[in-house]
């Protein structure tokens, strides 16, 4: 497809702040401002983690492989859930999101680069020293943190050596996240270009805004819950002390406050993710691209009014368990918007299953699932059971794993030739997704049956009468472990042109899709756009629901 | 190709590659390493907080300086600073929210954990149980009296004439902005040291009430939970009354050797929000903490 050469000789680059390219060796990563560099740090970073925490996923699943203790002591499994959680949240499924934002976000609405590409480069390289910092406390005295992601006093508190760097991880985990999200906020605010009004941005991008207010909002309470912690342990102050006029229950609701519009930055650019490809491979506009739009917005909302629902169990006023109840239910209302539309987009759609459409439908179904057992979840009474269990566990890893995680992998198949110019193996991606998609549920439907058989989580050890799910979850994780290799040998085949795979690829690599990303060659330039560029009705057909819109696509 | 090209200059500004992030990030988890080693008593000693110290301290007056050289090199058009103008403001708002989790704490206490202590509703066996003999008033260091009596702080003392002088410096700064848009560079200067002159006396004033607390009243962070909602929410208050009062010295300086223009100077205006900010944050402390 012609190329409109962007014109660029005719002005002059004299004065001292132009680069041309990227500097050479280590210190182009290290001083980068660029928004791609930038965007593939954060990547490999974030699948660095998924290996890690992956890592720790295996302690545990071995562990648990057989009730009776078997490879690891109690002190180190607990450590290991802990971590796996903290890891992956964090320092995977987060940082993958920027690093998807800074790559896409500036393509999509049609600027050169981040709004601050300074604190931009900041807000990355933070990320691998709190790592160090946290990964590090495996290595001290008392091990690493043992209490559970959700850091818990008083038993957080007995935290070893460990403490304190827990703590100040987070504290510079939360100063990468809030600076990524001012930054990706403020572009999408102020460098869109002319002709891409807030009503008309992809969804990716407008998810992704709505996920920045998210950071913005409730990072910051979390800085504070974690202070409160330090100070407890070694300043004296009893803001979870009972004995000092404090509660240990007032930590839960600052933290579940911060923690449960958390699960939705988790999930809403996942959203923005699935909403653009399925239109793609669908040849067909998005259905009701505005309740999509509200839709996101109406579960931003009511995310910050749900929180308790994390703790009926800790003995609530009445009133509170009901209002905390009614609320969560309100939830599934936008959701169940989504999901309607993204049906009714694929609905009488000329459909093609390519690797990032396999994902996203995979993601619909799957997410979905995840989405009922919240239900259960919200109601109560049935809680008061299933709290604690393995049902929680079942709960939030179908809608992380192939909910938030699916839509990664499916973002960087759809992605990954406008990035490196080169196609990837249909063939082993649809390998990769089949393996996915299959060990991912032998490992985590077994857990619901566990869950409301009575199996507690974060315990070693367990009742015989579990073993055969425990078993088939066991063996579920190693095989989707494994599988991943095949995502990232075909991924990294891309990016280095292993295979004799060739560059040479359309600016449009789906005929389907639509959007500015697509009219730029393969692979992106360095500098994408140096104008902004005219905004065609075209590229903004995914965003139309038009009747014409429609029309129009389904003629050519 | 395009792969070389730049974008272009009036359009956009896209900074050179820069170490001054990086060597940020070094500083502070220099700084942090180091006190998480005190504080466990495996103290490697102050080096690495004293050397982080300074090197953030350098790294922040280069990129500061670095940004205030390009803002009147010119390089700065009307996107840019519409950037800096939603970036200020977004981060204002994190900070609102983080005083949100400390006012929370201070709530919640008040009205719910210490009214529970008391037995309270259905919760009188945690008072017969736990407790017994514990009533709900405030100001408390909890039921186990954490650290011994103490007194408070009125707030119609010095935390009032503090009130004042915060209010009076938000005039004296809005004095300033004026007069800067008015193009009267000395009278902006004169009222920006105004300013930072009220800033410094609040300070001043603070840290005589927290020895006069520590001295005199037995009021200390360990004295229960009005002892840590005290000193935690004034203190983070202080914390940020003195960057803001760095920042006000900082665009003073700037003011005095030329900097700004009467119809472009965010730099000030920036600050001038944060400073209203933590006016807005003290008045809130003012009601909520010494007040009611
Ligand atoms: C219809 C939507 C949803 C509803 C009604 C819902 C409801 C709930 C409820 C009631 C719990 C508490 C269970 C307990 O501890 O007893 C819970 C836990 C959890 N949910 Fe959801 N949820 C929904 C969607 C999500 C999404 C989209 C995510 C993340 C992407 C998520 C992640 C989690 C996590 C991580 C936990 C467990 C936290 C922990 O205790 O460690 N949920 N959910
Ligand atoms: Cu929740």
């Amino acid at each position: 497809m012609a190329h409109h050469d962007h014109a660029h000789d005719d002005h002059a680059h004299d004065h001292d702040h132009e680069h041309h390219g990227p500097e050479k060796g280590i210190m182009r990563w290290i001083k980068t401002t660029n928004h791609k560099d930038l965007g593939t740090l954060y990547l490999f970073f974030a699948f660095t983690m998924f290996f890690i925490g992956g890592l720790m996923s295996l302690v545990i699943r071995a562990e648990l492989f057989h009730p009776g203790l078997q490879f690891v002591d109690p002190e180190f499994f607990n450590q290991m859930t802990t971590m796996h959680a903290l890891v992956m949240i964090f320092g995977g499924v987060m940082p993958a999101w920027v690093g998807l934002a800074n790559w896409m976000v500036p393509m999509m609405i049609g600027c050169s680069d981040l709004a601050l590409p300074r604190i931009n480069n900041w807000g990355f390289w933070i990320l691998p020293f709190a790592f160090t910092m946290l990964l590090g406390t495996l290595f001290m005295e008392g091990g690493s943190p043992a209490g559970g992601w959700t850091m818990y006093p008083p038993l957080v508190l007995q935290t070893g050596n460990a403490f304190p760097f827990l703590i100040f991880a987070v504290h510079l985990m939360g100063i990468s996240s809030i600076t990524g999200a001012i930054n990706v906020a403020v572009t999408i605010l102020n460098m869109r270009a002319p002709g891409m009004s807030l009503l008309k941005m992809p969804l990716f991008v407008w998810t992704w805004l709505i996920t920045a207010y998210l950071l913005i909002a409730v990072m910051p309470v979390l800085a504070g819950a974690v202070t409160m912690l330090l100070t407890d342990k070694y300043f004296l102050t009893s803001f979870f002390t009972a004995a000092g006029g404090g509660d240990p229950v007032m930590f839960q609701h600052i933290f579940w406050f911060f923690g449960h519009p958390e699960v939705y930055i988790l999930i809403l650019p996942a959203f923005g993710i699935v909403s653009t490809i399925i239109p793609t491979f669908a040849r067909k506009a998005l259905f009701g691209y505005d309740s999509m739009v509200y839709a996101v917005a109406s579960i931003a909302f009511l995310s910050f009014i749900v929180w308790a629902h994390h703790m009926f169990t800790v003995g609530m006023p009445l009133a509170g368990e009901l209002f905390f109840m009614f609320a969560t239910m309100l939830i599934a209302v936008p959701t169940g918007v989504k999901v309607f539309n993204w049906v009714a987009t694929m609905w009488k759609g000329s459909m093609t299953f390519e690797s990032p459409m396999l994902f996203a439908l995979a993601f619909v179904f799957l997410f979905t699932i995840g989405g009922f057992s919240g239900l259960m979840l919200a109601i109560t009474p049935v809680d008061f059971q299933y709290h604690d269990t393995y049902f929680v566990v079942a709960h939030f890893h179908y809608v992380l794993v192939p909910g938030a995680v699916f839509a990664i992998l499916a973002g960087v198949y759809y992605w990954i030739p406008k990035w490196t110019g080169r196609m990837y193996s249909e063939k082993w991606g649809k390998i990769h997704f089949w393996l996915s998609a299959i060990f991912i549920n032998i490992t985590f439907f077994p857990q619901h049956f566990a869950g409301l058989a009575g199996m507690q989580r974060r315990v070693p050890d367990y009742a015989v009468q579990f073993v055969d799910w425990n078993v088939w979850s066991t063996i579920g994780a190693f095989g989707f472990f494994l599988a991943q290799f095949i995502f990232i040998i075909n991924m990294l085949a891309c990016c280095y042109g292993w295979f004799g795979r060739k560059q040479g690829l359309p600016d449009r690599v789906w005929e389907g899709a639509h959007g500015l990303e697509w009219t730029v060659p393969s692979p992106a330039p360095y500098h994408t756009f140096e104008e902004p560029p005219v905004v065609s009705d075209n590229e903004l057909t995914a965003a139309h629901d038009s009747v014409d819109a429609l029309d129009h696509h389904k003629l050519s | 190709m395009a792969d070389h090209a730049t974008p272009n200059p009036d359009r956009y500004f896209v900074p050179a590659p820069s170490a001054w992030p990086f060597a940020l990030t070094v500083a502070l988890v220099a700084i942090l390493g180091g006190v998480s080693s005190y504080l466990e008593d495996k103290h490697i000693g102050p080096l690495p907080i004293y050397a982080g110290g300074a090197l953030l301290v350098y790294i922040l007056f280069r990129w500061f300086r670095g940004v205030a050289l390009e803002s009147e090199g010119g390089f700065y058009g009307a996107q840019v600073d519409r950037t800096y103008r939603w970036s200020m403001a977004w981060f204002i708002f994190s900070e609102v929210m983080f005083f949100g989790a400390f006012f929370g704490a201070l709530y919640y206490a008040r009205h719910l954990s210490l009214p529970w202590l008391g037995g309270e509703g259905s919760k009188i066996e945690t008072n017969l149980q736990l407790w017994p003999g514990f009533e709900n008033a405030w100001p408390t260091n909890g039921p186990a009296k954490l650290n011994g009596d103490f007194d408070t702080i009125p707030a119609f003392d010095v935390p009032f004439v503090n009130t004042l002088l915060l209010l009076t410096s938000g005039v004296t700064l809005t004095f300033a902005h004026h007069a800067l848009k008015a193009g009267k560079r000395t009278q902006t200067i004169l009222w920006m040291w105004a300013t930072v002159a009220l800033g410094c006396a609040f300070l001043f004033l603070q840290a005589e009430e927290y020895m006069h607390a520590y001295g005199d009243l037995n009021l200390k962070l360990a004295s229960g939970i009005y002892g840590s909602t005290f000193f935690m929410l004034t203190g983070f208050h202080g914390m940020h009354v003195t960057l803001g009062t760095i920042m006000l010295l900082v665009i003073t300086l700037r003011l005095m050797s030329g900097h700004f223009k009467p119809d472009s100077h965010f730099g000030f205006e920036g600050v001038a929000w944060y400073w209203h900010f933590v006016d807005v944050v003290w008045i809130g402390l003012f009601i909520v903490v010494y007040w009611l």
